[in-house]
């Protein structure tokens, strides 16, 4: 593929076209003004994941915003997959934030509805929703290709976005699952990352349907893998993260082990095996890693999974 | 129609303030069936009123009376006399009531006494769900007769998010009571049309400028104003 056939050319674009085994990672901003974290985890992943997922105010709690923060981090050497969700801007300032993100050098956004607002620090706040998720997409592919705002109005310099959307396999109507990913493909999703997978079966059971329809040659599927900290955590994410399918064997084997380091190190043998079988369904083109504020495990996780180097792309 | 809650009555009291002739005015028509603002409703709230004034020891008037509908000028006209002759109105009709009865009689002091909450139907008895957000720009012909911009909890129009479980929303009412998923009814009630493929066509961003987004929205029927 020459450069001129890339959408946006980023490192994540690149590494996928290649046809290599691509790894993103996930940098959730601080709760305050402190760039440094930001800076300290874009440092820590910085040469184990091909780019970087900035959480855009994530489980509606208020962070350092997405833009600021992925420009952060790619001033430290992590190329950004920039979030945007539906939830917090209406559709000028979702145009306005990616016009300025690709000012920036940001070129990777991922769209979002969000989670909604009752489940973070501000229940109170008024929730946007102008767009959804798919209109989302719909419009920055037509800035990107058609150099045209939502409203139709031209601009001169297009974005140069490669567009990213979440898609989670394991919500209900099961059945409606693939064919949403087609519906988030025709709106022009490039890429997708999926919810943490915990269940494989199923998660495969949904790979096949995908593959049925054809959708893997049109989209880079990238799995969502979270490595599991401790018991207490897979409970927690069974019992309260919306949409997360967490079976009870999962639970049982790192519960089987003590607390603290040998829970950790049990999450991470479990994250490798995981990944290792993930990387052997047809048409999965990488791997997401969502440590929830456990950067740290990324590096060891990637080292053993049999990741490194990552891929040098031109 | 249109459905309201009665405020807790502290924030009444502290609305009503040291006035001393108070009028309670109901409204019989929707916030009646609602069990919030009819006549009876507002007969309750004015003995309260009173009971309370007696044990602290203050002297006021509680009268309550009810309009056909507060809503329209015409039904207020019948209940001038009380209005004139009240320091504060605390109107239980709904919020366009309440305005109706305030700009009818401005600038007579007139207060609300319940908090309108939704254009909702009685699910069950006394349940009351909420169905309609007059967004002024209607698409429930596209999706099976149930409406995603009120009853999805992030007004989605392409399609149930990643938190829709065992047809419930991942979203819980101020109560912790389960929602049920809006997509996943859509998705049922299409397929029980023979129209799934509806499902999957593209829905673009809504014209918001119609809802109340664009300002106060204003209705004129040309056809039906006096000659």
């Amino acid at each position: 593929m020459t450069a001129t056939e890339y959408k946006a050319g980023s490192n994540l674009e690149k590494v996928l076209a290649s046809g290599a085994f691509a790894v993103t990672g996930e940098c959730g901003p601080p709760k305050s003004a402190d760039g440094s974290v930001i800076e300290a985890k874009a440092k820590l992943l910085k040469g184990y994941v091909d780019a970087v997922n900035i959480t855009d105010n994530q489980t509606a709690v208020v962070r350092v915003c997405s833009m600021a923060s992925g420009y952060v981090a790619q001033q430290n050497g992590v190329e950004a997959i920039m979030q945007m969700t539906c939830r917090d801007r209406n559709r000028l300032a979702m145009q306005a934030d990616i016009l300025g993100a690709s000012t920036l050098g940001i070129k990777n956004i991922l769209c979002l509805t969000g989670d909604h607002m009752s489940f973070g620090n501000h229940p109170q706040a008024k929730g946007v929703h102008d767009l959804d998720a798919i209109n989302l997409i719909k419009m920055y592919k037509d800035m990107r290709d058609e150099k045209k705002f939502q409203c139709g109005d031209e601009m001169t310099v297009a974005p140069e976005l490669y567009i990213g959307c979440a898609e989670n396999p394991f919500a209900d109507p099961f059945e409606l699952r693939a064919l949403r990913l087609r519906k988030k493909i025709e709106a022009g999703a490039d890429f997708i990352q999926t919810q943490c997978i915990f269940n494989i079966p199923k998660f495969k059971q949904w790979m096949q349907e995908v593959r049925a329809l054809g959708l893997h040659k049109e989209v880079k599927i990238l799995a969502g893998i979270t490595p599991i900290k401790g018991a207490g955590m897979a409970n927690y994410m069974k019992k309260f993260v919306p949409g997360m399918d967490v079976p009870q064997e999962i639970i049982d084997r790192i519960s089987g082990q003590e607390k603290g380091a040998p829970q950790q190190a049990e999450g991470k043998k479990l994250a490798v095996e995981m990944i290792k079988e993930l990387a052997e369904v047809e048409g999965v083109a990488g791997v997401h890693i969502m440590a929830v504020e456990w950067e740290v495990a990324v590096p060891e996780i990637v080292e053993a999974a049999g990741l490194l180097p990552r891929p040098a792309v031109a | 129609m249109i459905t309201a809650e009665r405020k807790p009555l502290d924030e009444i009291l502290e609305l009503v303030g040291d006035k001393k002739k108070i009028l309670v005015a109901g409204c019989d028509t929707c916030v009646a069936i609602c069990l919030t603002g009819g006549e009876k409703e507002a007969e309750i709230l004015a003995s309260e009123l009173r009971i309370l004034a007696e044990k602290d020891g203050r002297a006021v008037e509680v009268e309550h009376t009810a309009a056909i509908r507060q809503c329209e000028w015409e039904y207020l006209d019948m209940i001038a006399d009380k209005v004139a002759a009240a320091d504060v109105v605390l109107s239980m009709a709904c919020g366009i009531g309440i305005q109706s009865l305030a700009e009818k009689f401005a600038p007579k002091l007139v207060m609300p006494a319940v908090n309108t909450n939704m254009l909702g139907m009685p699910q069950e008895h006394a349940v009351w769900l909420e169905r309609c957000v007059a967004c002024g720009e209607c698409r429930i012909g596209l999706t099976g007769g149930i409406c995603p911009v009120v009853r999805c909890s992030k007004s989605l129009m392409n399609g149930p998010c990643g938190g829709s479980h065992d047809g419930l929303c991942e979203v819980t009412g101020p109560e912790k009571e389960e929602i049920e998923c809006a997509w996943a009814l859509i998705w049922e009630r299409l397929k029980a049309q023979g129209r799934e493929e509806l499902m999957f066509t593209d829905r673009p961003p809504k014209d918001w400028s119609k809802s109340s987004s664009g300002g106060p929205r204003k209705m004129v029927r040309e056809e039906a104003k006096p000659v």
